[in-house]
């Protein structure tokens, strides 16, 4: 029962914070929050896996995101909403509950396809002209959305709130919160099976000496498209719960910017830390919130900060320790496969 | 059938011809040398070999197969396994894990089953890990399991390295400059672990090495190369009286 | 053909700040192996030095000197002041990174935020208002039959190639240039012979600052409406034109900038608007794709 005891608790907290939502004991602002702090925790954690344990310089995260976003939300609102251009819904609006992590792992897949876009061109190449493609594909995409007028172009896409609303209609309980958890949990979930098998294992390798993995075996190029889809992919999950989050998307809020906020929380917590990455996505996320009322002299602070941070420790909050080598005593609480 | 030929190898950068009509055939079993003054070609051989370069001309069969085209780690996966002749070991992992992700050929299972922890994901690591311990004791390093290979003596990084090939499960194994900046006591070492890896595993081994004391001891054959072409070949003896090799070694008489 | 040469003329003006600022690029590259992702705000920078060194000093609310006494004191000044702030940035965020022996990737990430604080701190500071850069310069339009060319553009095309070739000379002809160029293939060699590193790493922010100070002075005189933003997006565009000439080589920023003015004027011209970046974008991926190190660049050899 020790064994379990951090992972009885962050279960009785999820459920505490679902409870408390459902029972309005904590506003919507608060609840949002909460899941932009897991949306935050799937980018940083996705990103980790390029960044961090790749050793790769990726700076185009948020395009992604934004395939993932528009791809979910397009799904949802055709199938289930009343939209302008695709009409009345094609299936009852009912059955949005039973779909929607579907939808939204769909939006993941398809960016996860996209993210062979940035994988082949890592064969060849590495480091700051992998960069360079990165950027390239962010601007790429954004201006590709833009371009699209039938869902929305520059002006947006939305719709998903009435999906959201939908969902509510047949048992209203506060569904985005419970997805976004579900997604987070999911998503670290997967990274940490990932990264500790001898299989994800190879890409650590790959960021220590690249020729020494291709001779000993590992199928480097295999491993590369590996990570870039996985990191992809579920970064489209996070822009999928983004998009229902807010329930309006538009093309400039997955910029360069955005892409900036990924990377500082990857190396705010340690390359090729998971923990690192959680951890730096919370207190990130809860940065961003107390600082609001400074309004633009927030991202005045906010850089400061870290640049200062990267002064003193320039190797993250954790470095490339997890939690759990830091404070060996937490593994006895917590059993975590 | 023999386990490697290499027929009229040839491989140029540009203008220079690193390597230049290369022949060499090994039956299996064999222990042999290559050497050479520096720049003379030799790891571009074992680049060669491994996959790592493509040659311009000529052809490689191993095992009876042709590896040209092949990526280093399908020549890897076909019984090919090296070391560097300046060590270059994962840093920031475990010995141990050095030695299981050089079994990355084999592991039997696919990402999702590390996702999902199957059957097959099981049942590879548990083989992957009994191998890896297997290696680690055979070469007297289980103590170091779980040592940083930066925080260990140079030696043992060189029978770290040495280890990591041979848990490939190579049908060749090619050092190269396996001695290099070891100290005497070491070499001895080496020496011992050599004869010893290739008097019980059933392997080739085909080594690059400068310090003659270990050439000499240990190896039936020797080739001599300088400039990328074939200077001279034969047993030690022979090579130790060749005139053409002390050429290429201390130069001319008549400087 | 008419519509071509103007389109040719156009794409060099607009070649030619991509180009000074690709060139900051590559020769802070060049030297540290550092993207200095600050480089197009400090541009940015540049356009609002420039814009208070003629109002406030020199111009109207200052000494009120003539538009010709504010051109040639203003250029110089400008230049001078935004190396100054280049090289305040090196000393205070990279140079202490750089002596811990920090990964390359954090020196970039500081790049990126220092990035952050010129321009939001400049827009928490001036305000979102935007600035309206006076005109110094009486504007004299040639036409050649349908062909329209303002001095301004002459001017502007003019300082890119001259900046070019001096930026050329210094790397290549002088021996600061040639202690650059050493210090790029390795750091640690270097001091022990005699070279003073830090030196020729501050000279190198001066040149590179100094010149996007310039670039800044030109655009503003150009389009003279300054906001905070306008070094982000031409920033990235710039640091993409120096990789796609092959980063670290000054002739393949300079070849960079100029064919990503080229393609963007030339999609304008065939294509919506709206379609600059991403067709832009698509054919220099292509580029990298074909020719992974750029125009320029030569592959590093890697040796085992």
């Amino acid at each position: 029962m020790q064994k379990y005891a951090i992972n009885i608790a962050f279960f009785v907290g999820c459920l505490l914070i679902v409870l408390a939502a459902q029972f309005g004991m904590v506003d919507l602002y608060v609840q949002s929050v909460i899941m932009f702090m897991g949306i935050n925790i799937i980018l940083s954690s996705s990103l980790n896996i390029v960044n961090g344990y790749m050793g790769e310089f990726s700076c185009g995260h948020a395009a992604f995101m934004c395939v993932g976003a528009y791809v979910s939300s397009v799904v949802t609102v055709v199938l289930f909403a009343q939209n302008k251009i695709f009409g009345a819904p094609i299936l009852p609006p009912d059955m949005a509950v039973l779909f929607m992590p579907l939808a939204i792992l769909i939006g993941g897949l398809v960016s996860a396809v996209v993210g062979i876009l940035v994988a082949v061109p890592s064969f060849k190449t590495r480091g700051d002209y992998l960069a360079i493609i990165t950027i390239a594909v962010n601007y790429m995409v954004i201006s590709g959305i833009e371009n699209l007028e039938i869902i929305g172009g520059s002006r947006g896409f939305m719709g998903m709130k009435q999906v959201v609303y939908a969902m509510s209609d047949v048992v209203n309980i506060p569904w985005m919160m419970i997805w976004t958890i579900l997604g987070t949990v999911f998503t670290i979930w997967i990274i940490r099976r990932f990264v500790s098998s001898t299989y994800g294992k190879g890409i650590s390798a790959i960021c220590q000496d690249e020729i020494a993995a291709e001779i000993m075996s590992v199928n480097t190029n295999k491993m590369k498209l590996v990570a870039f889809m996985l990191s992809s992919g579920l970064a489209g999950i996070a822009g999928g719960l983004f998009a229902h989050v807010i329930g309006y998307v538009n093309p400039q809020s997955f910029n360069i910017l955005k892409s900036t906020e990924c990377l500082v929380m990857v190396y705010l917590g340690g390359m090729g830390s998971l923990s690192g990455s959680v951890l730096s996505a919370v207190l990130f996320t809860l940065l961003l919130e107390a600082l609001r009322p400074l309004q633009i002299v927030k991202w005045v602070i906010i850089p400061l900060i870290l640049v200062l941070l990267m002064q003193f420790r320039p190797e993250g909050i954790l470095g490339n320790k997890e939690l759990g080598d830091v404070f060996p005593r937490l593994k006895r609480y917590c059993r975590f496969k | 059938m023999s386990l490697i030929n290499i027929d009229e190898m040839t491989q140029r950068f540009g203008g220079l011809q690193a390597v230049s009509k290369f022949d060499m055939e090994l039956q299996g079993g064999e222990l042999v040398g290559l050497i050479g003054p520096n720049g003379a070609g030799k790891t571009t051989i074992f680049n060669l070999v491994s996959g790592f370069y493509q040659p311009s001309e000529g052809s490689i069969t191993f095992a009876g197969k042709d590896t040209r085209g092949l990526k280093p780690h399908q020549v890897t996966a076909m019984g090919v396994a090296r070391t560097f002749q300046n060590i270059r070991l994962w840093h920031d992992m475990s010995v141990l894990d050095n030695i299981r992700i050089a079994q990355h050929y084999r592991l039997g299972y696919s990402v999702f089953d590390s996702f999902l922890r199957t059957k097959r994901y099981r049942k590879g690591e548990e083989r992957i890990d009994s191998i890896a311990w297997e290696m680690l004791e055979a070469m007297d390093l289980k103590e170091f399991a779980h040592e940083l290979p930066s925080n260990l003596p140079y030696g043992l990084q060189r029978r770290v390295e040495i280890a990591r090939a041979m848990s490939t499960k190579p049908k060749l194994l090619l050092l190269d400059e396996p001695a290099a900046g070891l100290n005497s006591a070491d070499v001895e070492g080496l020496i011992t672990l050599v004869r010893w890896i290739h008097d019980n595993f059933d392997i080739t081994i085909w080594m690059i090495e400068h310090q003659m004391k270990v050439v000499m001891s240990l190896c039936q054959y020797i080739k001599c190369i300088d400039f990328g072409a074939t200077i001279a070949e034969g047993t030690p003896e022979q090579i130790q009286n060749d005139p053409t090799v002390i050429k290429a070694y201390l130069g001319d008489d008549n400087i | 053909m008419e519509a071509l040469f103007q389109n040719i003329i156009n794409a060099l003006q607009w070649g030619s700040f991509y180009a000074l600022i690709a060139l900051g690029y590559t020769l802070v590259y060049g030297v540290l192996l550092l993207i200095n992702f600050a480089h197009g705000d400090i541009f940015m920078v540049g356009a609002y030095i420039a814009f208070g060194v003629s109002v406030f000093v020199l111009g109207t609310q200052g000494l009120g000197l003539p538009n010709w006494a504010i051109l040639a004191c203003g250029v110089p000044l400008t230049m001078i002041l935004t190396a100054g702030v280049g090289v305040t940035l090196e000393r205070i965020a990279y140079r202490p990174l750089r002596r811990k022996g920090a990964h390359r990737l954090y020196v970039v990430i500081t790049a990126l935020m220092c990035g952050l604080i010129l321009e939001n701190g400049n827009l928490a500071l001036l305000g979102a208002s935007r600035k309206k850069f006076p005109e110094l310069m009486e504007k004299a339009v040639w036409t050649f039959g349908n062909v329209s060319v303002t001095n301004l553009k002459v001017i502007v095309i003019v300082a890119a190639f001259a900046t070019f070739a001096f930026l050329n000379f210094i790397v290549t002809r002088t021996r600061i240039g040639m202690a650059m160029r050493a210090v790029s293939y390795d750091k640690f060699a270097i001091p022990l012979m005699g070279i003073p590193v830090d030196s020729v790493i501050v000279f190198t922010f001066v040149l590179g600052s100094g010149f996007a100070g310039l670039a800044g002075m030109l655009f503003a005189m150009s389009y003279p409406i300054l906001e905070p933003y306008m070094g982000a997006l031409i920033g990235w565009k710039a640091f993409i034109a120096a990789v796609v000439g092959g980063i670290g080589d000054i002739r393949g920023a300079f070849v960079g900038g100029f064919l990503l003015g080229f393609i963007e004027i030339l999609v304008v011209a065939f294509f919506p608007s709206t379609f600059r970046d991403l067709i832009a974008f698509s054919i220099l991926l292509l580029i990298l794709w074909i020719k992974p190190t750029g125009l320029f660049g030569v592959a590093r050899h890697q040796k085992i």
